[in-house]
């Protein structure tokens, strides 16, 4: 197995500092990106973004550099970037990190950001449940509006900059960064079609950038050590490092920061502790419940966009989910199911009707009620969905049922079979650590 | 008795409307001021709410009844809530939901008769690494089992005793 090299240049938890202190942020070198980013000007800034290969880190991928490109520099209207702070994909706890312990970094890459693009004004949407997290980024802002860090004449560059966090009220779908933009206007989280794309009009029908918590928070540090450096940390057209967080049946469940590009199976045996109890693996599910379950033999694959999809599943939030042998994957399913059709919004037909019957068919083969043809039905509905809705949560409810019936169908013919769920082991057990 | 603001309330609506380029996006946040100050988002809030901010009531329901957060009706002191996603259910959630139900002598979805406490099964909570995750009110407690949860209740019944008050 080869080593998986780890990086404290995102994940600073060992440091044994509290970044969330002003003093102790700035004795790390902070905000000196803003003036840096300066003296280079907003071209050079947003070709480092370019160059640094940032894929968005909220769960597509798409380039940060190019997004950022998309932004029209003539224009009467005010622009807005608007940070995804939502962090509702199941088995996604990474944006939590910079949120509950490292503010001032995502406000570093804001500020960079918006000088960068002409904009004035930053909303950091952050999930409703986050109370904690949310005051602790409104203390962090309170505290760089005091140091002339935010305000009328921004760290002295004579430009403006506010930034406020507007909190979600418990809604999955307000991750989705139109449905985000209606939330933020205050309506309920409905998607808009695209085009019009948010870089054109966005929030309050202005042009607006919206990036992931953690992908700002990359900002500070590719402008500081420059896009060649952050990129030698991943690979090509995927640079830098990203957060990793390992779920479920592993022994050492957690956060760890690695190269884009390193290898997953190491990433679970090796920095996770591998499986609880010693089970063999049974499945892996790559980056946030969305995304297609993976079969042991076919984790092998470096953590990067390109790559994992190559291998069938998506990268996602790179919130690994761990799956024990003795598990059964039906009931798996349904907590995955039962989540996308509580959380459609109601506005695409078949997203709010075949989610819920997707959900209702999995309970019917947990409780023995399934017949034969649901599994070909389960797939059926699943392929009707995908591609037929407005927004991706018709997708995220879709892949997950075709990937667990296509690769485990074994687990669910077993229920029909038995007229029942066939699984009498317990979980495994782990110790309060 | 018609409902009203207090000053301080009032106070913190007009410095969420200045946040803001139109009124409605001040709706959101002020309806988490309302739901602070009344407990809940009866008609009469919502009502308060729409006035205050000169949106049309219409809007302002179905802004409130689209977000779980917004409660439409009273929940307990304390609103205990077990997430049941899939890294929670991985390491016994599902226990830790029934200890709870037994401890407090509700089901999911339930309101204990002295209004003390709420227990409900919620959706990921963002916290998968220690699972399984229990949200009380404001506060997150991870790493979940049997036991800690029992403890956890009888701590709450503590303070719900001896303070008669949440938080
Ligand atoms: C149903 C759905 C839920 C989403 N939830 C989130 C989320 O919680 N956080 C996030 O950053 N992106 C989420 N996204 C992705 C956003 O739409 C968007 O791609 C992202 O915020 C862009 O930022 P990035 O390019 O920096 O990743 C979600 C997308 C969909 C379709
Ligand atoms: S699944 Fe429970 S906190 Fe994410």
């Amino acid at each position: 197995m080869a080593a998986v090299t780890t990086y404290d240049h995102l994940l600073r938890d060992k440091h044994g500092k509290d970044y969330r202190d002003l003093a102790v942020y700035r004795a790390a070198g902070g905000y000196r990106a803003v003036l840096k980013a300066k003296e280079l000007g907003p071209e050079a800034v947003v070709g480092e973004m370019k160059k640094a290969s940032v894929r968005g880190r909220g769960g597509a991928g798409f380039p940060a550099g190019i997004k950022w490109g998309f932004v029209p520099k003539d224009t009467d209207k005010p622009k807005y970037l608007v940070v995804n702070g939502d962090e509702g994909e199941p088995g996604t706890f990474k944006d939590n990190y910079f949120l509950s312990h490292d503010p001032h970094r995502l406000l570093e890459g804001c500020i960079i950001c918006s000088h960068a693009l002409g904009i004035e004004t930053c909303y950091i949407y952050i999930r409703g449940e986050f109370f904690q997290q949310i005051a602790t980024v409104e203390r962090a802002i309170a505290d760089c509006y005091k140091a002339g860090i935010l305000g009328a004449n921004s760290m002295g560059t004579g430009k403006r900059m506010d930034i406020h966090v507007h909190s979600g009220a418990g809604a999955y779908i307000c991750g989705e960064e139109t449905a985000l933009l209606e939330s933020l206007e205050g309506k309920p989280g409905q998607p808009r079609l695209k085009p019009p794309f948010p870089a054109v009009v966005g929030a309050f029908g202005c042009p607006t950038v919206i990036n992931n918590v953690e992908t700002l928070s990359t900002v500070p540090l590719i402008i500081e050590h420059g896009a060649d450096w952050f990129l030698g940390l991943g690979v090509e057209r995927d640079g830098g490092s990203r957060i990793v967080g390992v779920s479920g049946h592993v022994k050492r469940p957690g956060l760890f920061e690695v190269g884009v590009g390193a290898n997953m199976k190491d990433i679970i045996y090796e920095l996770a502790g591998g499986i609880l109890e010693d089970r063999a693996l049974k499945a892996v599910i790559p980056g946030g419940s969305s995304c297609p379950i993976m079969t042991p033999d076919e984790i092998d694959v470096p953590m990067t966009v390109d790559a994992v999809r190559d291998a069938g599943s998506m990268l996602g939030t790179c919130g690994i989910i761990v799956i024990a042998e003795g598990t059964c994957l039906v009931r798996c399913l349904q907590r995955i199911s039962h989540f996308y059709a509580h959380e459609s919004c109601g506005q695409c037909t078949p997203c709010r009707e075949g989610t819920g019957w997707l959900a209702r068919i999995v309970d019917d083969i947990e409780a023995g009620r399934g017949r034969q043809e649901d599994l070909d039905m389960l797939l059926n509905i699943a392929d009707q969905i995908g591609g037929n809705t407005i927004c991706a949560l018709g997708d995220a409810a879709a892949l997950p049922v075709l990937s667990f019936v296509k690769k485990f169908r074994a687990d669910f013919q077993a229920h029909v079979d038995h007229k029942g769920c066939p699984h009498d082991q317990p979980l495994p057990g782990w110790t309060r650590p | 008795m018609a409902l009203a603001f207090s000053p301080e309330a009032n106070d913190q609506i007009d410095a969420i409307l200045k946040r803001y380029p139109t009124r409605l996006a001040a709706l959101i946040p002020v309806l988490f001021v309302a739901q602070r100050t009344f407990g809940y988002l009866s008609s009469e809030a919502m009502e308060l709410v729409a006035a205050r901010l000169d949106l049309p009531p219409a809007q302002v329901i179905s802004t409130a009844t689209f977000y779980t957060m917004f409660n439409k009706k009273p929940v307990g002191r304390y609103h205990v809530q077990v997430c049941k996603n899939i890294s929670c259910y991985l390491r016994g959630a599902d226990e830790v939901t029934s200890c709870l139900s037994e401890k407090l002598g509700v089901r999911p979805g339930g309101t204990t008769p002295d209004g003390a406490f709420t227990l409900e099964e919620v959706e990921c909570l963002a916290a998968c690494g220690r699972a399984p995750v229990v949200q009380v009110n404001e506060q997150y407690h991870e790493w979940q089992t049997r036991e800690s949860a029992a403890a956890l209740v009888a701590e709450l019944r503590e303070k719900a005793g001896a303070k008669g008050g949440g938080v």
